[in-house]
């Protein structure tokens, strides 16, 4: 016992002999005026400190293990030409810099922030303006983005690179950021065992967040809005979705989420708001979707034929154009318990199930999916008869596409 | 001409049919607004009210009226009077207490209830749906001495537009699925005054799903500045334009 309680005094007193860190003071008032020549000098653990300023010094390499400190967000310009910044070392903190005007290239990628195959990297709290990519982890390990702004202006899907762009890495957080005008917001592929949390995706030129390859990853209470194709998430196993909102993603193929080969994953909690299509599935199969609130959507869910064993229980449809629709006669998953507000049937014995089951899908949901130009004639009153009257005695529509205990009030989500 | 549309303004009034219609249509309003938890299908009712009732109603009724008011209409004639300002002003007088009718029973509630630019809409088109059927019977009624044919000229419109035109517009779909129609479907609803109606209705209150597919086409001609004021255009022509021929027919008709 004694013994330990002198270790750690010996430890307490003598360490900084031990642990030598230095900070090194970057300005144009300070000893350094240079952040190249600040990285030059630093040794292994130092702190090097950016003050306020305007950096033009190309591509800046952190290539041993620092922190690197900006006070006051002192702007380091990439000047169109060069990528911004290059991590090149393990367990470097890069904090509070603002960073702009990265190069753009097709065969490179230069980036605001750049990690080369290392671990341990903390990058927060930056504000990254126009750059081509913002931040960009190739091949990270325990990585974590937090807290960043980032934003361009890109107007074309060509011209403009992706906001956290994440390839073969594993175990990220990336949390807090703020994305728009980027590419994809967020895009991952082949990143495993990572979580993507509470970061805010708006008007990006295609996707909010694009999701490849990527098994095990779980994202959560994002929001996702108005995005030029919504959110894309594909060929991924074991992937976890809660509590996100997926607003006004609208166009011809926007989505808020799209689903493409994705199977055991679960979808909980999320808001689909005003988007052209809530979900589209496509070669899903055991999927949960459970608790959502899809509202004022075109389309609430587009079930491919393609899709088997996927449960969508406990959801509330409301206000949607059309609540489900699916290109094929072949239904393989099952619908329970859900609120859908176009629900005419009734409740005798007053346990809040409907008595009779739901019919989810429209005659004209089929009508429109074989031929789109039929939305022409949505809500005319021919196409209501026969709607009622499919309703009554299905057939062009599946007659087993049925929830059988349908709710008679909307779920508090 | 102001006196003429006032006499008859008041006739109509009198008949107490429009003031049942109108009560009918706020009954209806009222309810939709007051049965169902939200808006929309309260606005989808009245929709139906105006794609279905109100043509109907401003059709029939001011055929029959036009029968019935010939005995006044020949005292008018002898009077120093100009035969283009009588056709107008019954134009005028119908038009109005229809317009009217829809107005309290169904606008009120919607500026109530959706206030907004949905409900505007709504109300425009619907006035304007009045004034096109109300056009559209004056055209059926001149057409034929007799009443009864008269009344069938109107329902077979009425059926023509609010029913069979929209199966033969589906019918052509499919039997066309297979080239590029969606511009051409564009056009084609130019041609009933109840199409165009939905579409401007539809594209407020199902702009999600308007913006997908084909939908976007619609969109990207009706949704914006010129689109609208085309659809707008062709709503005035269609009361223009059968009126117009009556009126024509009605200076030269041997009464």
């Amino acid at each position: 016992m004694k013994n330990t309680l002198f270790l750690f005094l010996f430890l307490f007193l003598f360490s900084p002999l031990y642990i030598q860190a230095n900070v090194i003071e970057v300005g144009a008032s300070k000893p350094v005026q240079s952040i190249k020549k600040a990285i030059a000098i630093a040794k292994v653990d130092d702190t090097i400190l950016v003050h306020n300023g305007l950096y033009k010094e190309g591509n800046i390499v952190i290539d041993k293990k620092i922190v690197f400190i900006g006070k006051d967000f002192p702007i380091l310009d990439g000047q169109k030409k060069y990528e911004v910044l290059s991590i090149k070392a393990d367990s470097v903190i890069v904090e509070g810099l603002k960073i702009i005007n990265s190069g753009y290239g097709t065969l490179e990628d230069p980036c605001g922030i750049k990690v080369y195959n290392r671990k341990n990297i903390v990058i927060q709290n930056n504000i990254l303006e126009n750059n081509f990519f913002g931040i960009y982890i190739q091949n990270g390990k325990n990585c974590i983005v937090k807290e960043n702004k980032i934003r361009a202006y890109g107007k074309q899907e060509q011209l403009i690179g992706n906001g956290i762009h994440c390839w073969k890495s594993d175990s990220l957080q990336i949390s807090a950021n703020t994305i728009s005008g980027h590419r994809d917001g967020i895009y991952f592929e082949f990143v495993t065992n990572s979580v993507i949390w509470r970061n805010i995706s708006i008007m990006n030129v295609r996707y909010g967040l694009h999701f490849m390859f990527s098994n095990d990853d779980a994202y959560i209470s994002n929001i996702f809005k108005n995005n030029g194709a919504g959110v894309a998430v594909m060929f991924t196993k074991r992937v976890k979705m809660f509590n996100n909102f997926f607003e006004e993603n609208w166009g011809d193929s926007a989505y808020g989420l799209l689903l493409k080969e994705i199977s055991d994953s679960y979808i909980i909690g999320n808001k689909f708001d005003k988007n052209t299509t809530g979900i589209h599935m496509e070669g899903t199969s055991r999927i949960l979707v459970e608790k959502n609130g899809f509202k004022a959507n075109g389309w609430g869910m587009k079930i491919q034929a393609s899709c088997m064993d996927n449960e969508i229980k406990n959801n509330n449809f409301i206000g949607n154009t059309f609540d489900i629709a699916t290109n094929g006669n072949l239904v393989l998953n099952t619908f329970n318990s859900n609120y859908w507000d176009k629900y005419e049937g009734y409740d005798l014995d007053k346990n809040g199930i409907g008595d009779v089951p739901f019919h989810p899908l429209s005659l004209f949901a089929v009508i429109t999916e074989n031929n789109p130009s039929a939305m022409l004639l949505f809500r005319s009153f021919m196409i209501t008869l026969l709607d009622k009257s499919e309703k009554i005695l299905p057939s062009i529509t599946p007659d087993n596409f049925i929830d059988k205990t349908p709710l008679m009030h909307s779920l508090t989500l | 001409m102001y006196r003429i549309i006032k006499i008859i303004f008041f006739d109509i009034l009198k008949n107490k049919i429009v003031l049942a219609y109108t009560l009918i249509l706020a009954l209806l309003s009222w309810s939709s607004f007051g049965l169902e938890d939200n808006a929309a299908k309260g606005l989808l009712t009245i929709l139906n009210v105006i794609l279905f009732t109100v043509p109907l109603v401003s059709i029939l009724f001011a055929t029959i009226y036009l029968y019935n008011s010939s005995e006044f209409i020949e005292l008018l004639l002898s009077q120093p009077i100009k035969r283009k300002k009588i056709w107008l002003s019954l134009f005028i007088g119908l038009s109005l207490s229809m317009v009217l009718a829809f107005f309290i029973g169904a606008g009120i509630p919607l500026l109530i209830n959706a206030p907004g630019i949905v409900g505007i809409m709504m109300i425009i088109v619907g006035c304007l749906i009045s004034v096109i059927f109300v056009s559209l019977a004056f055209l059926s009624s001149i057409l034929t001495r007799d009443k009864a044919k008269g009344i069938g000229i109107a329902i077979m419109n009425w059926l023509y537009f609010a029913l069979l035109f929209d199966g033969m517009v589906l019918f052509l779909l499919y039997q066309l699925s297979d080239y590029p129609i969606e511009k051409a479907m564009v056009a084609v609803t130019a041609l009933s005054p109840i199409d165009l109606a939905r579409i401007q209705i539809l594209l407020h209150l199902d702009v999600s799903a308007m913006l997908g597919y084909t939908g976007a086409i619609f969109k990207d001609f009706f949704g914006t500045t010129t689109g609208l004021i085309m659809s707008f255009l062709f709503l005035c022509f269609w009361f223009f334009f059968p009126f117009y021929i009556s009126l024509n027919k009605f200076k030269s008709k041997d009464l």
